[in-house]
């Protein structure tokens, strides 16, 4: 490769900062790359994730916005073939330290999938997991608070109050879907990664769980992939934008979607191609 | 024209017909496919069934149904003078079958001509002998009126033979004209494939359920034949197991039950444990490589035949056993012990449990694993808390079916744990199990209708009321604990 080149190659990897950074950076990650097995699927994303906001990552398929959340709280693990470079720090300490127990690090970092997932065990026992294994209640009655706490917060208690011992399999997609956030909230983690929440859900079961993002936004850190623009726009205060597995553009929600800097976000967000 | 030879020419006219109904099919639709309701192929098919179907049906009806008009017919020609005393009229049926077998290889091997036959007379002729040089054995001397009999069952069965063949080969001959002449573009040859099809595999399952029907109903009647000769308390109470040659035995079956369940639970204690681990951890932790490498090793284990497991508990285990744990321990002296057979029995059946369970286990969503691991939960809590509780009934399904191959299994028993019916509960003395005492009860000279012999039968029945109730409470603990996901 020519130097030329090369200079071209970073400039392309360049990511354009449309805004300042967050003030409060609650997650900090640089020249993060990920390869499964010898395919490399991100490219030296370096972004920061705000406390107490949302931060949207949007995107085509596979452009790595998936596999990037996944690095933040290293479910990435998981998978045999995938290895992660670069650094990521929470709350300034480096997560994938040899010292760092990710058990508890997933504790603190917590995730909502793309599909309900409530385990087929009652509500009251999908939300009580969380804290049961992390011995976060002292007694049964605390463990009722937190479970009952967790429920108000995801807006589900009025509906699920009376069948707190029935599955949670039985419950509307949309209800799942915010028994998942309860039970994610139940263990109170500092960031909440959701992947796609809503992709499953109707649109009144979305309007009610955008609802529910916005009003967690107060206590959590949330980062959240989505594939519906809109929804970016509505629920989020910073946009990232990811393409071939390149971070393209960062920076304010408003002004991503009103005023892109870069070329490839402009077509995205306008349509042209995605 | 022989049964197997006809079949073959039923088969013929009923492929000649696939090729002609495909291509006449072709004809009509004058040779463009898309004027046709079924492609050509299935046009030749529903030739082919409509050939066969019928003629193979009718031929397997005619099998049956044709000896048992002939013996009726032959019998009726001996007269009671005709039987030996001693002997019975299906005795004589049988010698009046096998002259006439032998009649058919004389002819067949050149010693006689059909005309010799016919003049034959089995009070001038030496019968016996003349069959006996062309390797029949008759077991008595042939009277003449058995013998007339016999050639009278060996030209039923002629004439019979070859009606069978006229009417099978017509059958197959019009079946096939008459789907052949059906043929038109708009004919739905697609759904009489369809049907046949269904037909078969409808075919296929009542020959299974029939069959264990049937091998009940055998159970039962010997059964209930069994407890007119002996009364069913002694059977089901007595503590003892001590059957007699000359009348007067004990045949409780408390002893071999006790030592059946004894033997497969300790079989169940070894496989269990190590065979659900072992798919954990072949599911959940390991490696695709230690998984490709440890898996097909592991059921390898059961391919292994029960004899050389049964070597292995006779030669290694038991003494090994002995010499280190019964006799230091002062629990006995003998190399076949319960625990022998259950150790080694246990070993045999890992592969049922660890391979079945490693494969429900793995048909557990992911998701599941990635919403307890996302919301910090190690793998073994996930194991313990989401994965195994949904995969319970195939787990309880597999320790099932290792429980009635440990129940039934008899050879490692035999060679491990010995033949004596005992009552104890020393693990490391030498019991026996209810299939063992199958064995021995129905091999040897013995006479059918004894107490003796028909315990088998009785015991039998036992053992599959035994592992019809472990599936049951089986199915019942698996409707109550399961967590079921879509």
């Amino acid at each position: 490769m020519s130097v030329a080149e090369a200079e071209k190659t970073r400039e392309r990897w360049q990511t354009v900062m449309s805004g300042p950074a967050p003030e409060h950076i609650k997650m900090h990650t640089r020249d993060v790359c990920v390869f499964y097995g010898a395919k490399q699927a991100l490219f030296d994303v370096d972004l920061d994730i705000g406390e107490r906001e949302v931060t949207a990552l949007i995107g085509p398929s596979g452009c790595g916005k998936s596999t990037y959340l996944r690095c933040l709280n290293r479910m990435n693990d998981t998978i045999d073939i995938c290895r992660v470079t670069g650094k990521i720090e929470l709350e300034g300490e480096d997560i994938y330290a040899p010292s760092i127990d990710v058990v508890e690090l997933r504790a603190r970092v917590g995730m909502v999938f793309q599909k309900p997932n409530p385990f087929a065990k009652s509500i009251f026992d999908n939300v009580a997991y969380g804290p049961r294994i992390h011995g976060l209640a002292g007694s049964k009655s605390d463990l009722e608070d937190i479970v009952v706490s967790s429920l108000k917060k995801a807006g589900l208690y009025n509906e699920v109050s009376d069948r707190l011992h029935e599955p949670g399999t039985g419950l509307s997609g949309g209800q799942q879907q915010r028994l998942c956030i309860a039970r994610a909230i139940a263990v109170n983690p500092e960031v909440i990664l959701m992947d796609e929440p809503c992709s499953a859900l109707d649109p009144i079961a979305t309007a009610k769980v955008e609802e529910l993002i916005d009003e967690l936004r107060e206590n959590y850190s949330i980062v959240i992939v989505t594939h519906s623009m809109q929804q970016a726009a509505r629920v989020s205060q910073r946009t990232a934008f990811f393409h071939l597995g390149i971070l393209v553009e960062v920076g304010d929600t408003d002004r991503m979607f009103t005023n892109p800097q870069d070329q490839r976000t402009q077509d995205y967000i306008t349509g042209r191609f995605g | 024209m022989n049964t197997g030879l006809l079949v073959l020419a039923v088969l013929v006219i009923a492929i000649a017909g696939f090729i002609l109904g495909r291509r006449h099919s072709l004809v009509t639709a004058n040779g463009d496919i898309r004027n046709l309701h079924s492609l050509p192929g299935y046009h030749g098919q529903s030739v082919f069934i409509f050939a066969a179907a019928p003629a193979l049906l009718l031929v397997c009806v005619w099998l049956l149904a044709q000896p048992l008009v002939i013996e009726s017919r032959v019998s009726s020609m001996i007269e009671p003078s005709d039987i030996p005393s001693g002997s019975t009229l299906g005795l004589v049926m049988a010698d009046v079958r096998r002259i006439s077998d032998g009649l058919d290889v004389a002819v067949a091997q050149g010693a006689l001509t059909e005309a010799q036959i016919d003049n034959m007379r089995a009070d001038l002729t030496d019968v016996r002998s003349r069959l006996a040089d062309v390797g029949i054995a008759v077991g008595s001397n042939v009277s003449q009126n058995v013998f007339l009999a016999a050639k009278e069952f060996r030209a039923l069965n002629g004439i019979g033979r070859i009606a069978m063949a006229i009417a099978g080969l017509a059958l197959a001959l019009a079946g096939a004209a008459f789907a052949y002449s059906r043929i038109t573009p708009r004919y739905r040859a697609r759904n009489v494939s369809e049907g046949a099809i269904k037909a078969l595999m409808i075919l296929s399952s009542t020959v299974a359920i029939l069959t264990t029907l049937g091998i009940v109903l055998s159970l039962v009647f010997e059964t209930v034949h069994f407890f007119r000769l002996y009364p069913a308390q002694n059977f089901f109470f007595n503590f003892t197991w001590n059957p007699q040659f000359r009348g007067g035995s004990d045949l409780g079956i408390i002893p071999l039950l006790w030592g059946t369940l004894y033997v497969s639970f300790t079989a169940l204690a070894v496989a269990v444990p190590i065979g659900l681990l072992s798919a954990i951890y072949l599911a959940e932790y390991a490696s695709s490589t230690v998984r490709s490498v440890a898996k097909p090793t592991i059921e390898l284990l059961a391919g292994i035949p029960t004899i050389v497991y049964g070597l292995f508990a006779l030669i290694t285990v038991g003494p090994m056993l002995r010499d280190y744990f019964a006799q230091p321990l002062g629990l006995g002296s003998s190399s076949s012990s319960v625990m022998t057979a259950g150790l080694v029995m246990g070993i045999m059946v890992i592969p049922f449990i660890s391979s079945l369970s490693d494969d429900v286990i793995n048909a557990v969503p992911q998701a599941m694993r990635d919403g307890s691991l996302g919301l910090g939960a190690t793998r073994s809590e996930t194991v313990k808390k989401v994965i195994l509780p949904a995969a319970l009934p195939g787990i309880v399904g597999a320790i099932l079916l290792a429980a009635s191959r440990a129940i039934g299994e008899t050879m490692i028993v035999v060679m491990g744990a010995g033949a004596a019916a005992k009552l104890s509960v020393n693990p490391f003395e030498a019991m026996t199990t209810i299939t063992v005492k199958i064995v021995s009860q129905l091999t040897g000279d013995t006479e059918f209708a004894s107490p003796e012999t028909l315990v088998a039968f009785a015991l039998g029945l036992s053992l599959f009321v035994v592992t019809l109730g472990l599936n049951v409470v089986a199915l019942y603990v698996v409707r109550k604990y399961r967590e079921q996901y879509e």
